[in-house]
């Protein structure tokens, strides 16, 4: 089964055909897919501007990174669990959205860089990280989710 | 004259229409005025979840809001600007619109909600600064805070669909 098959093969598939039948259902899990963008948003921001030497300044960088990730881990769980369901009510469109997959590559991306990288500066002994790669990382960071972010919007436009 | 003829008046003029008729550059001050969400909720949900004692506990809480609410406050400036040129673009339609109604309802109450929370408890924050967990007054204004964010984000998506619905 092609990519393709398998969107058509989703989105007319009898439980997503019911879901379309409602006219409120898509909104409302739009809505819910934004509140989980605002959490991400807020937490990304309180680490990534302090190491940018912004925000909150003068806390140490890994007791930010420890509080904030429970929060960015469950913005992740419900920008995803809406974000699969908006898929899936019109697979074949985002199919052939180029912006559709460049914002699944760099979500992709940023997950593992912020998982990986951006963990191990941030949790680590500030005495140990050089500022510059501090900001390196932060930018690194905040450019590759408002790629993520600008994608989302794009492939929502009629 | 009556804000329904104004906003008649408004939607007429040239500029309004230019906007309207756009359709790149309405998109962008759209985009840029739903990912400023980010910004704007999302540094506003990070001090509500202080207040509520759910995160950064041992930061002291003035210190959360001294150094991010200046980030919201940015946000807030941004989605204003967007905003009102969104609502220029089509005056009748927003003015028109329930959820347009509503949402601007819920932000002034967010914004008062704010304004007497700095003119009252948190002139005392000395007090309860360092709590891991606020006193009840504070929790029920972030919890009062969060709440109105949530209807605001809601309406504002909602009001893309009132012709669908209703029309």
């Amino acid at each position: 089964m092609s990519v393709l098959e398998f969107c058509r093969w989703v989105q007319y598939s009898a439980p997503l055909v019911a879901m379309r039948q409602s006219p409120w259902l898509f909104p409302v899990i739009a809505t819910i897919h934004l509140m989980g963008l605002s959490l991400i948003g807020g937490a990304v921001l309180v680490v990534d501007l302090r190491l940018l030497g912004l925000g909150l300044h003068r806390q140490p960088v890994a007791g930010l990174a420890h509080d904030a990730e429970r929060w960015l881990l469950r913005g992740l769980v419900v920008t995803m669990s809406t974000g699969i369901l908006l898929f899936m009510c019109f697979a074949t469109k985002y199919y052939y959205l180029t912006f559709f997959w460049v914002k699944m590559a760099a979500l992709l991306l940023v997950i593992a860089f912020t998982l990986s990288v951006h963990r191990r500066v941030a949790m680590a002994n500030e005495a140990d990280v050089s500022p510059v790669l501090c900001k390196l990382v932060a930018l690194v960071s905040l450019s590759l989710w408002t790629i993520v972010a600008v994608g989302g919007r794009y492939i929502g436009f009629p | 004259m009556d804000l329904f003829r104004f906003f008649e008046w408004l939607g007429n003029t040239s500029w309004s229409i230019a906007l309207h008729e756009s359709r790149y550059v309405f998109l962008l001050v759209l985009m840029i005025h739903v990912l400023t969400l980010s910004v704007f909720v999302g540094t506003a949900t990070m001090i509500d979840l202080r207040l509520l004692g759910k995160t950064m506990t041992r930061v002291p809480v003035s210190q959360v809001v001294t150094r991010l609410l200046p980030w919201s406050e940015a946000g807030f400036l941004v989605m204003v600007v967007t905003g009102t040129l969104l609502f220029y673009a089509a005056p009748v339609a927003r003015y028109e619109n329930v959820f347009f109604r509503l949402k601007m309802a819920a932000l002034l109450i967010a914004v008062i909600n704010v304004w007497v929370f700095r003119r009252t408890i948190y002139r005392r924050v000395g007090d309860w600064d360092l709590d891991p967990v606020p006193p009840r007054r504070v929790r029920m204004v972030g919890a009062l805070s969060l709440i109105l964010l949530a209807i605001i984000i809601t309406a504002g998506r909602m009001m893309a669909y009132q012709d669908y619905w209703f029309g």
